[in-house]
């Protein structure tokens, strides 16, 4: 006991030691978080948009004075004719032109369907996206209040993803994504550099000779950064609440659970690469592109899954953060349960019972 | 205290020991002298359990290195090549930490370590990344004993080390091995041969010879004279020229001098002087001299 | 040292030489001359100061102050000159473990800016000598510690420079590829080439010309190992740094 004591606190000293380790560990969170809250937000306010109404009635005057009034949009100019919308976007005033069609309001009467067309300037994809969901929404939601009693589709689809995030708030987005990647920088990676890195300074090779066993260096390397895992899990869960305002609606020991059950998972992912791993460079090499890529780009942190490839559907299943985020938001936003998550606990859970194994395995007493 | 029977090892196609044998007797202090790539580092692993021999037997008092590995690692103190320490951590840190991972604390050892831990001791609080190479070497010592083993290996402790660092690191060794504790050391320089009890000469995983150092030198079959150059602008010439000189086996340079192994009776000191008098090369001075462990080492490996 | 040598111009002027980091003393007032075609060694326990004396004569660190002049050029302003006129061979043989040794000996050639011509003649020429034309088409990496210290020697002069800076050269291999690496070392310094070498193997000490012995600093001791011998009144280099490094305490 006292043999692991003294190495949890030698890996303490090292931390504690080295202002690199302490930036990664407290600083880049925050940055992370910030970042994302902040700059790369895809929030939008006042973007400016064109309206051509051949309508003129009650209802698109509703609708545009709703979408003006919501603070995203700001009116540009009054249309009258399709010619005018090119040049517009030309000259790169406007980012959206919303087109009523004739009779608006008597078709959405008589018929129950009517168009009303989005244009959106998609030389940058993802506000494009994000205006039309937010128009898309503001219609919907203005149908849904005024006709409460017929439901009439309107042929613009929606997306479902606004429907637990109504205020299309960037942060709520990225908390949980920001979370899923500091949780895995911190645990696998740093992990997987603190023993790549006695192997490559030679101390190592005295810790096998010594008489402490393999479960005492594993535990004692893995120890120290799940404590301060769980100490950077809450201070992004803190920040994300006081600062954006993202709610926690779920159980705290939900949460912490989940949260733990994650750190986990990354931590034997991280024993695992550094089984392999003979010194820091390649430990930083396998976790920044075998880990932390994936996690940006197939997690759904950033980009929906949904309009992914198909292959790279697929593929995201195998990726861990993406089953935490999943959960994360659920149990966050939505406010779910255990009986919502337990799919993404139990393929979290196999996940690391599978990562546990073969580093057990993997990891040796000897050299070679 | 250490037996080694017919290792064998490979790492692929590379033989690394060729069938090694050795016997390291209580209390003493043996040598392992050989060039980088000899050898040496692959069978002080598998003697410390850190590898498997691909064959033979190695017993260090009476333990087998593979079945009884745990038994063997509380027993033995282990150098690897590298000084491996905690650069971050401070010299009393590294010393604590080593301690501890073997279940005991400074204290209980601390006798054993007093006169090495104790030159360090005014930098306690110093980072090891911080202090000179002896230092380190000194603080490496420590940690190694500080668990107080019956068996110290040290792979190439010296190497990398000014030469008063060296000599003052062979005393502690010394005094070690009076304290009873066996001592297999390994050093690429040869000179360091005659501090040692006896010695393995090591070359290409095979062992030339083992002997006391007395016993190698005298063991060396030739007759070597020694030509003595004043100034060391006449060494190149000198060299060439005995190269040339009929009789001459190989001539190298050793120190201030010029050794040459003589290949027929007619050579001697008398016929060298006067070869370089004919050749325009004055004032040199042969004589007879004693062959040294590098000596006998070239001379085997050139069998 | 032989008279003829004396009487040139020195090719490397050390004058009060001082470099400081910080309130830290690494060299303290260094005065020295080396001369051409001698072969100079430079000793002293880690930490002495060598590695940065080494590196301010090197061109790679800018003296605190004193005069530095090598190979005719200033230690202050013409770093980048005396970059070009020197050769530097270290312990870790700095050669690409995973190219040929033709493309090594490409690489420093193209380094150096040797033409096309040039270079092939040289890069045959030294093949040869070594003995490795047969094996210019295999990895460095492959190759035993004795042809590595070969061909890295052989790279630091590929360039004609005046003056080679060897960091200890020799390290871990066996004695006979010690003694034809030095036999290397005497052609160079033969033919003019300035040899400076620190080491830790003391019979090493006795092949040099002169010896400069450095302590905390400073230079203790500097001249042949013959006059050195009998000044400390010792049989062997290594009495010499023994009884130095005694006094010293």
């Amino acid at each position: 006991m006292n043999q692991l004591l003294g190495f949890v606190k030698k890996e303490f000293t090292h931390i504690f030691r080295d202002p690199r380790t302490m930036v990664i560990l407290f600083g880049i969170p925050i940055i992370q978080l910030m970042l994302f809250g902040y700059v790369i937000t895809t929030e939008i306010k006042d973007a400016r948009i064109a309206i051509l109404d051949h309508s003129n009635d009650n209802v698109t005057r509703e609708i545009t004075e709703k979408l003006l009034s919501s603070g995203y949009f700001k009116l540009d100019a009054n249309l009258r004719s399709e010619t005018e919308i090119e040049p517009l976007f030309r000259k790169g005033d406007i980012k959206q032109v919303v087109v009523f069609e004739r009779d608006f309001a008597q078709r959405l009467e008589r018929e129950g369907v009517v168009s009303m067309q989005v244009l959106a300037d998609a030389s940058d994809p993802n506000t494009a996206q994000m205006l039309y969901n937010y128009t898309n929404g503001i219609v919907q939601d203005y149908i849904r209040k005024k006709f409460s009693s017929i439901t009439i589709p309107l042929q613009i689809k929606s997306e479902v993803r606004m429907l637990y995030n109504e205020n299309m708030v960037g942060a709520f987005m990225y908390v949980p994504g920001t979370m899923a990647l500091i949780l895995m920088l911190i645990s696998a990676m740093m992990t997987s550099i603190t023993i790549a890195r006695e192997k490559e300074m030679g101390t190592m090779e005295i810790l096998l000779v010594s008489p402490l066993k393999a479960k005492h260096i594993v535990f004692g390397k893995v120890a120290p950064y799940l404590l301060l895992s769980i100490i950077d899990a809450s201070v992004v869960v803190l920040l994300g609440n006081l600062v954006f305002g993202v709610p926690i609606r779920g159980s705290i020991v939900v949460l912490a659970f989940l949260v733990i059950l994650y750190i986990t998972m990354a931590l034997s992912l991280g024993i695992l690469i550094s089984t392999v791993a003979d010194s820091q460079q390649v430990a930083m090499f396998i976790s920044g592109f075998a880990l932390m890529l994936p996690t940006i780009l197939l997690s759904g942190f950033i980009y929906p899954i949904e309009n992914m490839p198909v292959p790279l559907q697929v593929l995201s299943n195998l990726m861990p953060p993406r089953w935490f985020i999943d959960a994360l938001k659920q149990v966050m936003l939505k406010g779910n349960g255990l009986e919502y998550i337990w799919p993404n606990v139990l393929i979290l859970s196999g996940m690391t019972l599978v990562f546990l194994l073969l580093s057990i395995k993997k990891f040796k007493l000897r050299l070679q | 205290m250490i037996k080694v029977d017919k290792i064998e090892k490979h790492y692929g196609p590379v033989q690394a020991l060729k069938g090694i044998s050795l016997d390291v007797k209580e209390g003493e202090l043996f040598g392992l002298i050989g060039p980088d790539g000899a050898g040496k580092t692959t069978l002080m692993r598998i003697l410390v359990t850190l590898l498997f021999p691909d064959k033979g037997v190695a017993t260090l008092d009476g333990l087998d290195v593979v079945t009884e590995f745990r038994k063997i690692r509380r027993m033995v103190g282990y150098m690897p090549g590298r000084f491996s320490l905690y650069q971050d951590l401070t010299v009393e840190e590294n010393l604590n930490f080593f301690a501890t991972v073997f279940g005991g604390t400074v204290k209980d050892n601390y006798h054993l370590v007093k006169d090495i831990y104790g030159q360090i001791e005014p930098f306690r609080n110093r980072p090891a990344g911080k202090l000179s190479g002896g230092m380190k070497q000194k603080l490496a010592l420590s940690c190694a004993l500080i668990h107080a083993p019956k068996v110290l290996i040290l792979d190439e402790p010296t190497t990398g080390v000014d030469a008063v660092s060296r000599k003052e690191f062979w005393e502690m060794l010394n005094n070690l091995k009076r304290m009873g504790i066996t001592i297999l050391v390994s050093t690429p320089y040869m000179d360091e041969a005659r501090l040692c009890d006896r010695v393995a000469l090591f070359q290409n995983g095979e062992i030339l010879s083992i002997d006391t150092p007395e016993g190698i030198t005298t063991s060396f079959k030739g007759r070597l004279l020694g030509v003595k150059v004043t100034h060391t602008a006449q060494r190149f010439d000198c060299v060439n020229q005995l190269r040339s000189m009929p009789g001459a086996g190989s001539v190298f340079s050793f120190g201030d001098s010029i050794h040459v192994t003589c290949r027929d009776e007619g050579m001697t000191a008398q016929s060298i002087m006067s070869y370089l008098a004919g050749k325009g090369i004055a004032g040199i001075v042969a004589e007879p001299v004693a062959a040294g462990i590098e000596d006998v080492f070239m001379a085997l490996m050139q069998q | 040292m032989s008279t003829e040598i004396k009487n040139s111009q020195p090719i490397i002027e050390v004058r009060d030489l001082v470099k400081k980091f910080g309130s830290f003393v690494a060299d303290d007032r260094l005065t020295f001359d080396v001369y051409p075609g001698e072969i100079f060694g430079f000793l002293g326990a880690n930490g002495a100061g060598k590695t940065t004396a080494i590196r301010m004569i090197c061109g790679l660190l800018e003296p605190t102050s004193g005069k530095l002049k090598v190979a005719g050029f200033d230690g202050y302003h013409e770093r980048e000159k005396i970059k070009r006129n020197i050769g530097y061979m270290s312990q870790k043989f700095s050669l690409y473990e995973d190219m040929t040794i033709y493309e090594n000996i490409r690489l420093y050639a193209g380094i150096y800016g040797i033409p096309r011509k040039v270079r092939l003649e040289r890069t045959d020429e030294m093949l040869q000598k070594l003995q490795l034309t047969e094996h210019r088409n295999s990895l460095v990496g492959g190759l035993p510690l004795g042809w590595k210290q070969k061909l890295s020697f052989s790279l630091a002069l590929l360039h004609d420079p005046k003056i080679v800076f060897l960091d200890e050269p020799s390290g871990g291999v066996d004695p006979l590829t010690r003694r034809t690496f030095w036999d290397l070392i005497y052609e160079a310094a033969h033919k003019g080439v300035t040899i400076f070498v620190t080491t830790h193997y003391m019979d090493e000490a006795e092949y040099c010309d002169r010896v400069a012995i450095m302590s905390e600093g400073k230079i203790v001791a500097l001249d042949t190992p013959q006059r050195l011998k009998e000044v400390y009144e010792a049989d062997s280099m290594d009495g010499v740094f023994l009884k130095i490094a005694r006094n010293k305490e």
